[in-house]
């Protein structure tokens, strides 16, 4: 393999693995939209949150990683819920503008409580997967980058399974296609908008983890969750297969343009790259890759 | 503002959207306009009037946003990459071409307007989310771009000094002096907002807002008015962002960041969409919002507090009201604090009898 060759792929291997804990968020996004229609612009506060969680968690004597893991899931999930009854459900049936206001609202409490009460300072969260890189052909990746990709792709198929499968899966899915039929049809709507939210809050936390584990728990992780736009955007903002094939694309993309551009242009490329491919995505086809076309009607 | 009317005794249109609906209320805008320009400026101490000064600034950029939101019903996450797209135009042309500020304001402000115009253009297709998050996609491209072309931010640290504007010789460098500066442009604000929403342009916008596919029925062009809402809510924003770059003396990118463009859907979300008042509330209240916090916790939290810990607290703790109010009143009050102040008015009107 000639070695021109060898840095496309050690490029996009590494892309990819990074473009799977993206859709590990992004995931955490569109479940959200899928049943309830609201867009969460505190994605990346949710990560933050959780990561906060974590270390905190970790920094008490003699405590498992698996417990706390446990306790930021559990903590997430009441998050979630709580977050659903007391801002969104108030704001139910009104103006779409409304509902991305009031994720912005807290979005900013988030960032502005988080410090204030965890401290400012960078915690670093270590896992016990060890240094070493792995050699993936002719990539190596930390080892960190394949966990988060593993766990992506693990919850990408229980929820597919879920979505497709379980009754309560299909509930959500009757939900978010129609809510007075889902309701005549003796679904409790507003369970299932907790649910959702929940949902959110579970894939939030492992998203903290794997993500704070990557970068350090500050401030700075919420940052991540602006990379979930252009993920959802390209995917399609209502399907979880999207949120997939979207994470793929962007860390991809923002890969090679890390390695090609960013020469000429004196770094940076990365986060400037996905912001372009999705205007040129709104342009061009709004709904994404597999999301679902709304036709307006008067 | 303040008058109370004992009825209503309009007869036709013009009297409905008069300025004044009454002679008294020619007579406050005399009184108001005294107490500003005489009484203020030679009472108030210096730190109170860079406080005015801060919020005259606010006024601007939240009566444009406000045109755009509030009035157009469109969204923007931009409108501070708008600002900075204005403060770096106004630098590069008074620093490089050493222009007086009477040109490198209009010019800051049509610049604005154009990548206004241009970030609007997706607005044609889509609405809602997807145009908040076109609009955000706008405020990181224009935050990199500006970060990261020297030709622009004028070198390493991404700023650029600028000397305090003059007209015939008078240089506004005190806070007294920026004082009738700023004062100026708000009040100009104020009124072209005033007049542009009682036009056809702005009954064209409301139009959009309400139901923007009977308003295409009934022959308004949606593309024109939907970027006119764009380039006029942006030549907002870019002249607020002058005005910023004039009063620090410095265009920073940092000052432009995502959060002051949240910071500004805050004023007009406090202060009530579609309301000129409103926005002027809501400049008021923001601007103020972080100065009684960090008043109250210099008070309060010193008591158990180091200072290292205070600064951060009340940065965080700044941000954090901010998103405790944008929620609060989107689920309360969601015409903001303009509804309070015309229940306030209408419970008067009546008064002392309540029926």
């Amino acid at each position: 393999m000639s070695e021109e060759l060898e840095f496309l792929l050690s490029l996009v291997l590494s892309g990819a693995s990074i473009g799977l804990m993206y859709s590990l968020i992004a995931l955490g996004f569109v479940l959200v939209y899928k049943a309830t229609d609201a867009i969460n612009f505190a994605q990346g506060e949710f990560v933050m949150l959780a990561g906060l969680i974590v270390v905190v968690a970790l920094s008490f004597e003699s405590m498992p990683l698996i417990v706390a893991i446990a306790i930021v899931v559990a903590a997430m999930i009441g998050f979630g819920f709580g977050l659903e009854r007391v801002v969104l459900r108030p704001l139910l049936g009104r103006p779409v503008v409304a509902v991305i206001m009031a994720t912005i609202g807290l979005a900013a409490i988030i960032r502005g409580l988080g410090p204030v009460i965890f401290g400012k300072e960078v915690r670093a969260l270590s896992l016990p997967i060890g240094d070493e890189p792995i050699t993936l052909g002719p990539a190596s990746l930390p080892p960190i980058q394949v966990l988060g990709a593993v766990v992506a792709v693990v919850f990408f198929i229980a929820f597919s399974w879920f979505f497709k499968k379980s009754r309560m899966g299909v509930a959500m899915r009757a939900v978010a296609d129609n809510q007075q039929v889902a309701q005549a049809m003796g679904i409790n709507v507003e369970r299932y908008f907790a649910l959702a939210w929940a949902m959110a809050g579970i894939v939030s936390a492992l998203g903290g983890v794997v993500w704070g584990a990557m970068l350090g728990v500050d401030v700075q992780l919420s940052l991540v969750g602006l990379k979930v736009f252009p993920v959802v955007i390209l995917g399609g903002l209502d399907s979880i297969g999207g949120a997939l094939v979207g994470g793929l694309i962007v860390g991809i993309v923002e890969s090679l343009a890390a390695g090609y551009l960013d020469p000429y242009v004196g770094g940076g490329t990365k986060d400037f790259a996905p912001y372009v491919l999705m205007i040129l995505m709104l342009m061009v086809r709004p709904y994404g890759i597999f999301g679902r076309r709304q036709i307006e009607r008067v | 503002m303040f008058h109370r009317e004992s009825g209503v005794f309009k007869t036709t249109y013009a009297a409905d959207m008069a300025l004044y609906p009454l002679p008294i209320a020619k007579w406050t805008m005399i009184a108001l306009a005294v107490l500003f320009v005489l009484v203020i400026p030679l009472v108030v101490h210096e730190y109170y009037l860079s406080i005015l000064n801060l919020i005259f600034i606010a006024i601007v950029g939240a009566l444009g946003l406000n045109v755009l939101v509030g009035y157009t019903g469109q969204i923007s996450i931009g409108h501070g990459a708008f600002m900075s797209v204005g403060a770096y135009t106004a630098a590069n042309l008074a620093v490089r071409f050493d222009l007086p500020f009477w040109i490198t304001l209009p010019a800051g402000g049509l610049m604005a307007a154009l990548i206004g115009a241009v970030v609007g253009v997706p607005s044609l297709r889509i609405k809602g989310l997807y145009l908040a998050i076109a609009t955000l996609a706008g405020q990181l491209i224009i935050e990199w771009t500006i970060n990261h072309v020297p030709a622009i931010s004028g070198g390493a640290q991404a700023s650029i000094q600028v000397d305090r504007p003059s007209l015939f010789g008078f240089t506004f460098d005190t806070q007294g002096r920026l004082y009738f500066f700023l004062l100026f442009f708000a009040v100009l604000a104020i009124i072209a907002t005033l007049n542009l929403v009682r036009s056809r342009i702005g009954r064209a916008f409301v139009a959009v807002r309400d139901q923007d596919i009977a308003a295409e029925i009934i022959g308004i062009n949606i593309f024109h008015y939907k970027l006119l809402a764009f380039a006029i809510s942006s030549f907002y924003a870019g002249v607020c962002g002058v005005l910023y770059t004039y009063y620090f003396g410095i265009a920073n990118y940092e000052q432009f960041q995502l959060i002051v463009s949240i910071d500004y859907l805050a004023m007009i979300i406090i202060g009530g969409l579609g309301s000129v008042l409103g926005s002027i509330f809501g400049a008021v209240f923001v601007t103020l919002l972080p100065i009684a916090i960090r008043i109250f916790m210099e008070d309060v939290g010193s008591l158990f507090l180091s200072q290292g810990e205070l600064a951060n607290v009340i940065s965080g703790l700044r941000l954090a009201v901010f998103g405790g109010l944008i929620i609060f009143f989107l689920i309360v009050e969601p015409e903001g604090l303009n509804r309070l102040w015309r229940n306030i008015r209408s419970y008067f009107r009546v008064w002392p009898f309540s029926y």
